[in-house]
């Protein structure tokens, strides 16, 4: 179904982090950017189409203020909203959001840490855009900080502070699939595996809690109403959003999820292990009984790599990329 | 990222250190009695309820480099020396086999497992002395107090925190060649057979259900591996048997301690070169270290005489030529010469690490604090 492209060669290797790649694709410029992290660092690659160019840059956690410890970056996510992207990343210090392309730094936020370090650690992870001018980034103390992005400019605002998770947020998605229908637009996930389904706007609204189960949930994705979440178990299990029924649950990796990620037009559901393996699933919708199925397509082993991130090139599910701990390059599979 | 973390990094690798001492101890025929004051010198010093009162406070991981220091120390805690040549194989040891078990280990949690491993075998190089026995048992019960309550996903930034600390290093271990359980590139292999962790299925079901939670369907997909199910759990008690075989001893005199040393590809040489910028932590984490090795006492022979040398090598030729022919990439150099650069600041530890002159002599005087410290350094 899908064979092997030439890889991406990164600056440095990948840290073992969930969700530790995103891409962007930019198709006015027939390019595609990726970003990994490695420790204080993050590697970005701009890739033409044609495999031409590649062009390389790396952003420090550098913070606005004084010069303390280096922090360690947690995630580096683009986001996507009507108006513009932007490059978030989250490290134990706090926010940092740049112009997509890396090159400037628009909005700092730091995180409230303590003099002398305490049990608890302090980070951010946990990044996603909702509908036309949210981000929200989710935290170790479990709160999700919403942020009021403006069209342009840096007067980016913290608007909302959502206080439902106890325990550290892991991931957080929004609706995906561009539906206007689907009541939900945002999902958060924590080390306790509960999920919280928000509805945004002025104020965001709690629509649903899915209790977990003492393991975490480490990656999440919401498409047509639908929550795919990936366990420490090795488990996906697709909810309906909005009422919490569990509609399928798979046993699908032998060890920790990573890293979901679904094409929005096709329904193709990708997910990756510590386990070496990326798998390729189908998502259907059942309009009659509004019920998922799912159904697996494929399967990819990257011999002796513990995959860090995985993730779709574009909306089809035609091509999709993955890193993983140690690795100096970016894989890419393509259809057909 | 997790605070939690320095405490199973010292006890893991002290571990390791153990281990490989005892079986070049045993292979350079060292007298018994002489064996045995090294071992229990060094785990009276990893022990030292001073130095773990620092080492279990929360905080961030030092520095490769500082943590190299040390152990530098630890392993010239008693009457044993070691030349550079071979305390660079010793940490390159200890380093490697400490990543296989964190890489491997089926659950974040297992990494308990893995330090109790560790922590039993300690206990049995000192069942014979009771003083140093408690000492280890405190611990012990400190680990399972502040460890055992942790969750999965406190576990897995542990295991994240000391998988960035070990990353990019892919030093090449014969053991580990011979057991085929690293490629000849230094990534160790990670098998898709056997069982899988303790609360995971086999991969393999899709179950779907209705609206009311009623199960509709099963469907099998081809997993691509051949896995079992998961093995009983391991004890997390004081005593108990640990399942998981991971981070128990693996050398003995008939397996010895080899090494290859080389650049693995030029991939490692420049990422090593990122490692290694200097960085502004250097003095606040000397700090931190001084602080630390405060706590480490060091037992001094009555004469000197007493003192002998332990090669990492099978002969001294080759141990010679191994630090001529060490690559670049893998030097450990990097404490002195911030040192030097920052003298003031590390007074403290200077005087610190003054103590551990390794002659046993008087402090030295204030004025040369700095530069006693880079001989002493110098000389290991």
């Amino acid at each position: 179904m899908y064979h092997k492209e030439k890889s991406i060669q990164i600056k440095s290797s990948a840290s073992a982090l969930y969700n530790n790649l995103s891409v962007l694709r930019i198709a006015p410029r027939s390019l595609t950017y990726f970003a990994v992290v490695h420790a204080n660092v993050v590697n970005m690659v701009s890739a033409s189409w044609d495999g031409l160019n590649y062009s390389h840059r790396q952003l420090q956690s550098k913070e606005g203020t004084v010069a303390t410890s280096s922090s360690l970056i947690m995630q580096a996510a683009w986001c996507v909203l009507p108006s513009r992207d932007l490059l978030v990343l989250t490290s134990q210090q706090g926010i940092q959001m740049y112009e997509s392309d890396g090159s400037i730094m628009v909005y700092w936020h730091a995180l409230d840490s303590p003099e002398t370090p305490t049990a608890q650690a302090v980070f951010a992870r946990g990044i996603a855009a909702v509908k036309e001018k949210y981000i929200c980034v989710g935290t170790s103390s479990g709160s999700v900080l919403v942020f009021d992005i403006p069209s342009k400019g840096s007067n980016i605002t913290l608007s909302e502070v959502l206080e439902e998770h106890k325990d550290s947020i892991t991931d957080m998605a929004s609706e995906c699939s561009g539906s206007q229908e689907c009541i939900a637009d945002l999902v958060s996930a924590d080390d306790s595996g509960l999920l919280c389904i928000w509805k945004s706007g002025e104020d965001f609204q709690l629509l649903n809690k899915i209790p977990g189960f003492d393991m975490t949930c480490s990656s999440v994705k919401l498409w047509k109403g639908t929550v795919v979440a990936g366990y420490g178990t090795g488990q996906i299990r697709l909810y309906e959003a909005v009422t919490g029924i569990l509609h399928a649950e798979v046993n699908a990796h032998a060890r920790w999820i990573y890293s979901l990620d679904v094409a929005p037009f096709s329904g193709l559901l990708l997910s990756a292990a510590e386990d070496s393996l990326v798998r390729v699933w189908h998502l259907t919708m059942t309009p009659e009984t509004n019920s998922v199925e799912i159904d697996h397509m494929y399967n990819e082993c990257v011999t002796d790599t513990q995959i860090c991130g995985a993730k779709f090139c574009d909306g089809d599910g035609y091509a999709f990329a993955v890193t993983g701990y140690d690795l100096t390059e970016i894989i890419r599979y393509t259809q057909g | 990222m997790s605070s939690r973390t320095l405490p199973l990094l010292f006890i893991n690798l002290g571990g390791e250190m153990l281990y490989i001492l005892d079986q070049r101890l045993r292979a350079q025929n060292i007298p018994v009695d002489k064996a045995k004051k090294v071992m229990n010198d060094i785990i009276t010093t990893m022990f030292n309820k001073k130095f773990l009162e620092e080492l279990f406070k929360p905080q961030e991981l030092y520095s490769k480099k500082a943590l190299r220091t040390v152990f530098d120390r630890l392993a010239h805690a008693s009457i044993m020396r070691l030349n550079q040549a071979s305390m660079d194989k010793l940490y390159d040891l200890m380093t490697m086999a400490f990543k296989y078990q964190v890489l491997l280990c089926p659950r974040p949690k297992d990494i308990l497992l893995v330090s109790f491993n560790h922590m039993d075998a300690i206990k049995d190089f000192v069942r014979d002395t009771p003083s140093i026995l408690n000492q280890v048992d405190e611990t012990y019960r400190q680990l399972i107090e502040i460890y055992t309550p942790l969750s999965a996903g406190e576990f897995q930034l542990i295991r994240q925190t000391l998988l960035i600390f070990f990353q990019d290093m892919h030093i090449r271990v014969s053991i580990f060649l011979k057991d085929k359980v690293q490629n000849s590139n230094g990534r160790f292999v990670l098998p898709t057979s056997g069982p899988v962790p303790c609360g995971t299925q086999v991969p393999g079901l899709i179950r779907q259900f209705s609206c009311t939670g009623e199960e509709l369907k099963r469907l099998q997909f081809c997993n691509g591996g051949n896995y079992s199910s998961a093995l009983r759990e391991g004890s997390f008690e004081m005593f108990g048997e640990r399942v998981i075989k991971l981070g128990t001893n693996m050398y003995s005199v008939s397996r010895p301690v080899e090494t290859h040393m080389s650049g693995t590809s030029k991939n490692s040489a420049q990422h090593t070169k990122v490692n290694t910028a200097p960085n502004p932590l250097a003095k606040e984490e000397l700090n931190l270290l001084a602080k630390l090795m405060g706590g480490m006492e060091m037992q001094r022979p009555a004469n000197t005489d007493s003192g002998f040398r332990v090669n990492l090598f099978s002969t001294d030729e080759e141990e010679e030529q191994a630090l001529i022919s060490r690559p670049q990439e893998f030097s450990y150099d990097v404490i002195n010469i911030q040192a030097t650069k920052d003298k003031q600041a590390n007074a403290e530890l200077a005087k610190i690490m003054g103590e551990f002159g390794a002659t046993g002599d008087a402090a030295p005087s204030a004025s040369s604090k700095g530069d006693d410290l880079l001989a002493m350094m110098d000389g290991l």
